[in-house]
């Protein structure tokens, strides 16, 4: 459903990603995993349009997404939960999946999917009033992916849902991820923790300095020797 | 009693007035972390226009109002467009030094236009129909002050607080990049913030310059500048810190005026800022610096 083809992006004089292909097939969680400064997030923020492409082009569902404004990306069905979780401290929980619906109009598909995400994170229903700032980690954590999924989006990129979490907290994420993979969206991750990405994946990129480096089957490259060598830490 | 009830009015009134000029101060910070120093030259621009309309084109003043008012929008947006956007991603120093470019360049503008000589504010004859409370007289338009200026503060909280269009403000002035993610448009937020902030001062233009017997091109710094100390004293960022700030620096003003130091009632308000920016520089209802990442 989305291709990229030969994305170059720069910061300044740094050739940050060189040359990415990737094709993301419909029904499944696809994963980017790499070390720091490979250029995952970079990949995510290209197919936004939050950083400028120099050559290259992305496209969706058939559709030539390279040159729109994120708005209209955001419209196409494209929703980037970013690193960090960047809720917005001052709204209240309510408030911050209302922004997340930011672009929709049809109250009733609002109104069952603000259900939604209740149902699939009780906690938010409690904290339904409460400033954001105010959560702990985890909480922020979904709540920024609840928000991205009040968009209602077709692909889901996730950029480091995990990152900075207890252990448990981190298990939760991951299986919520496969849930919401059950109800029909597509999820591109990005991840640290390769071993857990790779487990819940259908299939993985692995990235170095701004290149694809392999991509195959999650299962595969949980067993393949370099990668369990650079990342596994076997 | 008589007097004293009557510097309370007056003080009311203009504070009132400071508030309105504060909160486009107090907003436009809140979105761009910016001092826009032009909003004093806006407002003054705001009295001139109301000049044009009603002197020049003999227009009815209830209609030259909404002209005014805008034209001054217009005024507004379009400074933001050309002398802020561009350097919407360069250091934070430079657009600052633009706005200060900006305000010189409508003071300049103003005199080259309009010339230096002051010119007499069209008078809105309903507005200075004389009211009496007891004992104590006062022009219509410094009772009507603080009531217009209420319903806006009370307007705009509202708008703030319970639209989307108000979230999406909120949004905005935390985070840039993630309230793109939302697909709200960030340039869409920050222009109806200018329109606002300038439909405020140019309501605040009207109650300001009416009982005033003249308008110049520096008219406008030196209360621009006042209600930047407001919007400080309130907490720049926060719109019911902005109306305090602006309640408060009125008030000590006409005190001021009242007890025989008319001549440092502006030296005053400076005073105000510094002892603000010494003990308390977050002002009174200023955002905290530290927050939970």
């Amino acid at each position: 459903m989305l291709k990229i083809e030969n994305v170059h992006v720069y910061y300044g004089g740094i050739h940050a990603l060189r040359g990415i292909n990737m094709d993301v097939e419909d029904g499944a969680i696809i994963s980017l995993i790499g070390a720091n400064g490979a250029g995952k997030s970079t990949t995510l923020k290209s197919i936004m349009s939050l950083v400028n492409k120099t050559e290259g082009t992305i496209t969706f569902n058939g559709k030539d997404i390279t040159k729109m404004g994120t708005r209209d990306i955001v419209k196409e069905g494209i929703v980037l939960c970013p690193e960090g979780r960047r809720v917005f401290p001052d709204l209240t929980v309510a408030e911050n999946l209302i922004m997340g619906s930011y672009l929709r109009k049809d109250k009733e598909g609002i109104k069952k999917d603000t259900e939604w995400v209740y149902e699939l994170f009780p906690r938010m229903k409690e904290r339904e009033w409460q400033l954001a700032g105010t959560l702990s980690g985890g909480e922020q954590q979904m709540l920024a992916v609840g928000r991205a999924l009040m968009a209602k989006p077709k692909l889901l990129m996730l950029d480091e849902p995990s990152l900075g979490l207890a252990p448990l907290v981190i298990k939760d994420i991951f299986s919520i991820i496969k849930q919401i993979r059950e109800s029909g969206v597509n999820v591109l991750l990005i991840e640290q923790n390769a071993k857990a990405a790779l487990e819940i994946s259908d299939f993985a990129y692995v990235m170095e300095t701004g290149v694809v480096t392999m991509s195959g089957k999650g299962k595969d490259l949980l067993n393949d020797e370099r990668v369990q060598k650079a990342y596994l830490g076997e | 009693m008589t007097n004293f009830l009557q510097y309370i009015l007056a003080g009311i009134s203009i504070g009132s007035i400071y508030a309105l000029i504060a909160i486009g101060y107090t907003m436009v910070y809140g979105i761009l972390r910016l001092i826009n120093f032009a909003h004093g030259d806006i407002f003054m621009m705001a009295a001139y226009f109301m000049i044009f309309a009603m002197v020049d084109f003999m227009i009815p003043w209830y209609i030259s109002m909404f002209i005014m008012i805008i034209a001054t929008i217009v005024l507004g947006v379009l400074i933001e467009k050309i002398a802020y956007k561009p350097l919407r991603t360069a250091p934070r120093m430079s657009i600052m030094i633009s706005a200060i470019g900006v305000s010189y360049l409508l003071q300049n503008l103003a005199t080259y236009l309009f010339s230096a000589l002051p010119k007499q504010y069209p008078s809105i004859p309903i507005l200075n129909t004389t009211v009496h409370f007891g004992e104590a007289s006062t022009s219509l338009v410094t009772i009507l002050t603080p009531i217009i200026c209420v319903g806006c503060v009370f307007g705009l909280l509202a708008l703030v607080k319970y639209t989307k269009v108000g979230m999406a403000m909120r949004a905005v002035s935390k985070d840039f990049e993630t309230a793109q993610l939302m697909g709200i448009q960030i340039n869409n937020i920050i222009s109806l913030t200018f329109v606002i902030g300038c439909g405020l001062a140019a309501v605040g233009s009207i109650l300001y310059f009416t009982p005033r017997p003249s308008v110049f091109p520096l008219a406008g710094s030196l209360p621009g500048l006042k209600c930047f100390v407001a919007a400080v004293f309130g907490g720049i960022g926060s719109i019911p810190g902005a109306v305090v700030g602006g309640f408060v620096v009125g008030m000590c003003e006409t005190f001021m005026k009242a007890v025989g130091l008319s001549e440092f009632s502006d030296v005053f308000t400076f005073v105000l800022l510094i002892i603000v920016l010494m003990f308390r520089p977050t002002g009174l209802f200023g955002e905290k610096m530290a927050e939970k990442v």
